[in-house]
């Protein structure tokens, strides 16, 4: 998958968990949580749904890793094409 | 015969706006059962019963809004129904009554849009009324007896040109109303419940590994987060100190008849509502968090039932998320006590042995009732809610 490919897909299951939080006008560098107003739960089912739909495997130890938009797309960039 | 009346939803709800019904006479309902959808300044709720029989009839239409209290219908006993059916059949529904209820235009929740389908209309005049966000109901067919078609729909939007107030951002929620609701009981907890604070400072170093080890062997779509843990904690303490878990009235303190928790829950938007966890004591970690995660869900999409409203006895508020370190409630009324949880965080951690260390604490909080408990036994409450996240093994 491509980078683009990988944004789209992190956008939409945003999009999907918290409906109406424009990650699209997130500052890519900043803390989700903050960025887009969403808490443990919400970030627990994004984590389940890029698992789901990725297929890959994400730890809870590398949360941390997927704390920024730019974060999680080069996390789940190099976890889908190893 | 006994009346199903209009339920309190909360101390803030003085009334409901009968949205749907889900009986029709001669309907027979079980304990449980939804029987009704009520809107309310909290959203759509689905209104369930509590005593079985058959729905006899309705007392209010679709649209009305009535108070707290009020009659919404008959329902017999299966006994009573059969000697019914021999006498006479059940009579019609009968209006709205009259001047206790003020019939208003019922706003288009998903709800009233699914009511409106009962009623004989063209799909170009329902998808014209729906666009419009006018009632069908309020329409008269060009034809009498006939359909609603959309030439009737734009005639009746031409003369009632103000039929609905435009809907806010999210179906079957109204930020102002429900902004209402919320000033409407937190000033009434302020100035009627005498509030006594204390907050401790509890390591949750334990915790903290108990719940890494726990979630590292798993799937995402089993693993838990801490507000499991805390709200676990609370249950198991308010078995013990059974004096938070409950609610007071005019005839003093009432203890509730089980551990019904009430986590906080935000709306994205503005709000919150704080509906109940059952049996939270009985139930394991991996149920409480099937639970909340179920609850969130139901608080988002707008699709409460009436006893998840009215029978949290306690209220668990975790601003964790927020990045502050604590937060100190106020008491949901008639309820007589609010646990808060801050953010979990990195602290100086001063030991028994003079040695220092840097280790994950959260500061929690209670607020309680003085006209049930003191601050002693507060103090040993929330004592023993640290405690039990010392063992989360044993939560």
């Amino acid at each position: 998958m491509t980078r683009d490919e990988i944004l789209a897909r992190v956008f939409a299951e945003l999009e999907s968990v918290a409906p109406g939080c424009a990650p699209g006008n997130a500052d890519p560098g900043a803390d989700l949580h903050d960025e887009l107003d969403i808490d443990s739960m919400d970030f627990l089912n994004f984590v389940i749904a890029l698992h789901k739909s990725l297929n890959v495997e994400i730890p809870e130890s590398d949360y941390p890793k997927l704390a920024t938009l730019d974060g999680a797309v080069a996390y789940l960039l190099q976890k889908v094409n190893g | 015969m006994y009346e199903f009346r209009m339920p309190s939803l909360g101390a803030d709800m003085e009334a409901g706006t009968l949205a749907e019904w889900l009986k029709k006479p001669g309907d027979a309902v079980a304990r449980g059962d939804i029987v009704a959808v009520v809107e309310t300044e909290k959203g759509a709720i689905e209104i369930e019963i509590f005593a079985a029989g058959i729905l006899n009839q309705w007392l209010v239409q679709e649209g009305a809004t009535v108070p707290v209290g009020m009659p919404l219908a008959m329902i017999a006993t299966e006994k009573e129904e059969a000697a019914l059916s021999i006498t006479a059949p059940a009579p019609p529904p009968a209006k709205a009554p009259e001047p206790a209820v003020v019939a208003v235009q019922a706003p288009l929740t998903p709800a009233a849009t699914a009511a409106q389908e009962r009623i004989k209309a063209s799909p170009a005049a329902r998808a014209y009324a729906l666009e419009h966000k006018i009632d069908l109901a309020a329409m008269t067919p060009g034809k009498p007896g006939g359909a609603i078609l959309r030439a009737d729909a734009v005639r009746g939007v031409a003369a009632e040109p103000a039929a609905v107030t435009p809907r806010k951002t999210k179906p079957g929620l109204d930020f102002d109303k429900m902004r209402h609701a919320i000033a409407a009981a937190m000033a009434r907890s302020k100035r009627e419940i005498p509030h006594y604070y204390l907050s401790t400072q509890i390591n949750l170093r334990r915790a903290t590994q108990w719940l890494a080890g726990t979630n590292g062997s798993r799937k995402p779509d089993t693993r838990l987060l801490m507000n499991v843990l805390l709200l676990k904690a609370v249950a198991q303490a308010v078995k013990t100190y059974p004096r938070f878990n409950g609610f007071y009235s005019k005839d003093g303190f009432m203890q509730a008849d089980g551990v019904h928790i009430g986590p906080a829950i935000a709306i994205r938007g503005g709000g919150l509502i704080a509906p109940a966890i059952h049996d939270c004591d009985q139930k394991s970690l991996d149920e409480i968090m099937i639970a909340l995660r179920d609850l969130v869900a139901r608080v988002r999409a707008g699709s409460l039932r009436s006893s998840e409203m009215s029978d949290p006895a306690i209220t668990v508020t975790a601003l964790g998320e927020r990045g502050v370190d604590g937060v100190f409630g106020v008491i949901f009324p008639p309820q007589v006590a609010i646990v808060g949880f801050g953010a979990p965080h990195l602290a100086p951690v001063a030991h028994a042995d003079g040695g220092l260390a840097v280790e994950p604490v959260i500061l929690a909080s209670l607020a309680a009732d003085h006209r049930v408990t003191d601050g002693h036994l507060g103090a040993r409450f929330l004592s023993e809610i640290a405690a039990l996240l010392q063992e989360p093994e044993k939560l």
